[in-house]
């Protein structure tokens, strides 16, 4: 009973001391810091494309590395892969199991990867030998949906879960390599570094963590939202993370600073944030929400400069592609549409 | 037995909260300067950012057939 309680006591204070050490390196804000630049102006993106197929709400997108080839996944399901400029489906992939959550693109264009109420992160090979796309591998030892995954290589994949844990697999044995434990809550969304030698999950715990992919190790854990984190990525440059969240809030926490720079929020919004991707310079950040639209923010002085409203229903996932010149919403509307 | 293992946990809660009170913190106003640099550096090639004209926009519809 003592030894708990001293533990409990000692866990209290080294948080006061991180609130402490975070206070003391604190000499201005960001938006302080920002007050001299020019403003964005408002952003006006029109929609170029509608990629129409699906039969079902859209629960996920990834961009290949070409920024031309992307895949979609719906309950319908079905995984299909897009030529976004022509608009014609590469691939339409029948799966197992419909009640999918996330799929991912792998940075080679061999594979691609899904997985959701199913447990499993399946592995498609999209270049077989005779043609066919058929399940390469079928990633089992969750014991919670699959929230996310994105592909480090061809031979590595991280995923995230319900089941509170975020794995490093080996696709070509199937097996685990890396257990990150430590999440209070579902982990609902992961991205990975530019670098590809971090990554960093966001929970129903309202944390976001970055972990050490090879030390298998949690570095940082940043709080403030006061609801789910649905939503998660990199600043371009790797030092920054943002966050989306059911508070109805997005915000940027500076890795090598520790703390959170920014909130983007507005008194008009009241729904939860359900996607995010910055552009490609980090000025921008879209984000999608559960009212239908997506808004623009400025990351550096946190105004909205603009809005993207063309779904009927929840955009549920967003992506800009490598080459910044496009940003793609998938919607419970069941289209996909690209923009810029 | 429940309670060892509510120890063991609690141990490494706070053998994580130590490693995470460790780390070296950066000034804030560092840190924002190096965001704001980067977003400066690379604005020009930031598409959504700086606006896409039709004749470079491969998502916009050719007028004119092209050859790939």
């Amino acid at each position: 009973m003592g030894e708990m309680e001293e533990l409990r006591k000692e866990a209290e204070s080294l948080k006061d001391q991180i609130t402490a050490a975070r206070k003391t390196v604190q000499d201005t804000t960001l938006q302080e810091a920002a007050a001299g630049i020019t403003a964005v102006g408002r952003v006006q993106l029109k929609t170029r494309k509608t990629l129409r197929g699906h039969l079902a709400k859209i629960y996920a997108m990834h961009w290949g590395a070409d920024s031309t080839l992307c895949v979609s996944a719906s309950q319908d399901g079905k995984l299909i892969v897009w030529d976004s400029i022509t608009t014609n489906k590469v691939n339409a992939i029948p799966l197992k199991s419909s009640w999918v959550m996330t799929c991912a693109y792998a940075p080679s264009g061999n594979l691609v990867a899904c997985g959701g109420l199913d447990n499993m992160c399946s592995i498609y090979n999209l270049k077989g030998k005779d043609g066919n796309v058929k399940v390469m591998r079928e990633l089992a030892a969750h014991t919670g949906y699959l929230s996310c995954c994105r592909f480090l290589s061809d031979t590595e994949i991280i995923t995230s879960s319900g089941d509170c844990t975020c794995v490093l697999w080996d696709i070509e044995t199937g097996t685990e390599k890396t257990i990150f434990a430590g999440h209070l809550g579902d982990c609902m969304s992961l991205a990975v570094s530019p670098d590809f030698k971090f990554f960093i999950s966001g929970a129903c715990d309202f944390t976001a963590k970055l972990w050490d992919i090879r030390e298998a190790q949690c570095r940082q854990t940043f709080s403030g939202h006061e609801s789910d984190i649905n939503a998660i990525g990199f600043f371009p440059n790797g030092n920054a993370v943002i966050t989306g969240s059911d508070d109805a809030t997005c915000k940027l926490y500076d890795l090598r600073a520790d703390q959170e720079l920014n909130t983007y929020q507005d008194s008009s919004i009241m729904c939860g944030v359900t996607s995010l991707a910055p552009s490609v310079s980090g000025r921008l950040l879209l984000a999608g929400y559960d009212d239908f639209n997506v808004n623009i923010w400025d990351t550096l002085k946190s105004e909205r400069v603009g809005v993207l409203a063309g779904h009927d229903n929840r955009v549920s996932c967003i992506g800009v592609s490598s080459d910044g010149m496009a940003c793609c919403t998938g919607s419970w509307d069941s289209f996909l549409k690209i923009w810029n | 037995m429940s309670g060892s293992s509510n120890l063991v946990a609690m141990k490494k809660v706070v053998q994580q909260l130590r490693f995470e009170a460790s780390i070296n913190r950066v000034k804030v106003s560092q840190a924002a300067a190096d965001l704001q640099q980067f977003c400066m550096q690379n604005a020009m090639q930031d598409p959504l950012l700086t606006g896409v004209s039709s004749s470079t926009n491969p998502f916009r519809p050719q007028k004119v057939c092209s050859f790939l």
